[in-house]
């Protein structure tokens, strides 16, 4: 059970359980849709820019713990930060999945995000975690088309 | 007093209790194996079946002493390759008690085999206007090779609709059945959902308003024997893979009239009788419709499996299998918070479920590590998904080396995934 309570770690059953900014952005600058259709993962990411900074962001839809846990937990990490920064925690976020964070800047710094590093040992999930990632990454760069990480 | 107790035992002793479960077992290799520590548990068999010995040592065998191309050379192995290849044809003709084995073509699977029948007689067959008739129960291979020659040729996909237990409403069906109807395409057994389908009573309906019906028998043929001459099938297809044989080989039965009237699939060699550069005269069937240097080890697998498959007394295996479904469902839906999806009149070898607040996903990656290996997602069928406002199932499927400990092992994980899940 220990590479389960490693991937299940209690910061992503609670946000699974209690999502945060889980909601519709009515005044949204820019929403954009992920989807993996073969796990089902859906959600819609709503933000709100102000300038280069990311001022609102929240999101709504279904999918599997790891990947609403994701969503949740990446909206309360990149509120308040500006484009580059947020950029900057993408590429970071991404190394923690995947297992490549040798060398790079402390897990520390990630925060909560950090919770996902169990992830690295469960190659199938890798693409429900980044899933709310990309979509994020589409909506700062305006692109509004459907994002998938299948 | 003596007489009568043993009399109540044997009522009581079921066939959960005499079949030879652990003796079939051993004919499979891999169900002996450990993942991550743990003894296999292999509950994916609607995905894939696991191989007997036969079959893996006929495939060896025939690689080893007999390959060469078929129907080509007149030496030695090339005969043998081709001996070997026709007699599983035979095989699998008597399998499905076909009239001929003219009327069976080896094709890669269930998918390609409904894609070469939507590809031949539906190009010839649809015109504009025109419907096709599939049920709401259908794999994804049985919905989009018809939609994409219902497009090609200005023709319209029809849908009988499932009801709440994932039961075709009949009714429906027979409703739908329409002079403009110029074929139906059902599925045998519901992947999804595991539902049996009233086929010979379906195909009844449609040849009395005069419509040809295709049956998908990928999920029917590990479960069932089928016999397409008292089914009065005009199309049967399935997939090796699914019945105790190699991937990458299928069956598509067919009808000889209806075989004979439909173009050739792809053209190449093997498919003709002669090629000059204005005209090419094609082969007859089954030869017609098999382009190319065939599986050969495909077939002579698949003739393997079925060999195996004929040690088995089948009616007692169906009621094994009947007795064992009903015990699976009883233990997985004691299970607090468990929906079983998909609850119809007769169903076999396939239990869908969701657990309320955790996602199949999240059930299927916990399972495996112990090492369970259940399906999770939308199994190759949306739409029925969608009847069911839910986006994915886990999806446990049996075959007859499934044992009873296993369903418990399956149980006691679940109870494991709650834990997970309800610790916050």
């Amino acid at each position: 059970m220990s590479d389960l309570k490693a991937l299940y770690q209690e910061v992503i059953l609670d946000h699974n359980k209690n999502p945060r900014n889980f909601k519709k952005l009515e005044d949204a600058d820019c929403s954009v849709e992920g989807y993996n259709p073969l796990c089902g993962d859906h959600y819609t990411i709503f933000l709100k820019m102000d300038g280069e900074v990311i001022s609102e962001i929240a999101f709504q839809g279904s999918g599997c713990a790891i990947s609403k846990a994701s969503a949740s937990v990446m909206s309360t990490a990149v509120k308040g930060k500006t484009r580059a920064e947020a950029e900057v925690l993408f590429e970071k976020f991404h190394h923690l999945v995947r297992g490549e964070m040798q060398g790079e800047t402390g897990i520390d710094e990630l925060g909560k995000l950090a919770a996902f590093s169990g992830v690295s040992e469960f190659p199938a999930r890798v693409k429900c975690a980044i899933l709310p990632w990309h979509t994020m990454k589409n909506a700062i760069e305006k692109n509004k088309e459907t994002v998938s990480t299948e | 007093m003596e007489l009568s107790k043993n009399i109540l035992s044997s009522y009581t002793e079921s066939i959960l209790d005499t079949f030879p479960v652990e003796k079939i077992r051993r004919d499979f290799p891999i169900l002996a194996s450990r993942v991550y520590g743990k003894p296999l548990v292999y509950l994916d068999n609607a995905a894939s079946t696991q191989k007997p010995s036969s079959v893996i040592e006929a495939i060896r065998h025939y690689y080893t002493a007999e390959h060469s191309n078929v129907h080509r050379g007149v030496h030695y192995l090339s005969e043998m390759a081709t001996q070997k290849y026709e007699a599983a044809r035979v095989k699998v003709q008597k399998f499905l008690n076909a009239d001929s084995e003219r009327e069976i073509i080896f094709v890669r699977g269930a998918t390609e085999a409904i894609n070469l029948v939507a590809a031949t007689y539906g190009k010839t067959k649809l015109r504009p206007g025109d419907e096709v008739l599939i049920t709401g129960l259908e794999h994804h291979s049985n919905i989009v090779p018809w939609q994409m020659i219902c497009e090609e040729k200005g023709a319209h996909l029809r849908v009988a609709p499932i009801d709440d237990n994932g039961d075709i409403l009949l009714d429906e069906f027979n409703r739908l059945l329409s002079e403009k109807t110029k074929i139906a395409a059902i599925s045998h057994i519901s992947n999804a959902l595991g539902t049996v389908n009233p086929v010979k009573q379906m195909i009844e309906m449609a040849h009395r308003k005069g419509v040809p019906v295709l049956i998908d028998g990928a999920q029917a043929v590990p479960h069932l024997r089928v016999d397409v001459r008292d089914l009065d099938a005009d199309f049967y297809v399935f997939s090796s893979h699914k019945v105790f044989g190699p991937t990458g080989i299928g069956i598509l039965y067919g009808k000889t009239q209806l075989l004979e009237s439909m173009p050739p699939y792809q053209g190449g060699g093997d498919m003709i009788k002669s090629v000059t550069f204005e005209k090419t005269i094609f082969n007859d069937i089954p030869y017609k419709f098999e382009a190319g240097t065939p599986h050969i080890e495909g077939a002579i697998g698949l003739g393997a499996a079925i060999d195996y498959l004929n040690l088995f007394n089948w009616s007692r295996v169906q009621e094994y299998e009947r007795a064992f479904l009903q015990f699976a469902e009883e233990e997985i839906s004691a299970v607090d918070g468990l929906k079983i999806i998909g609850t119809a009149k007769e169903k076999a070898g396939v239990i869908s479920f969701v657990l309320e607040g955790i996602h199949p996903h999240d059930i299927g990656t916990i399972l495996d590590r112990e090492g369970i290996a259940i399906r999770t997602g939308h199994h190759c069928a949306q739409p029925v998904m969608k009847r069911f406002g839910i986006p994915a199932t886990a999806r446990a499927s049996f075959a007859f080396y499934t044992t009873r400990e296993e369903v418990r092992a399956l149980v006691r994980s679940i109870q494991k995934v709650k834990e997970v899940f309800e610790h916050v």
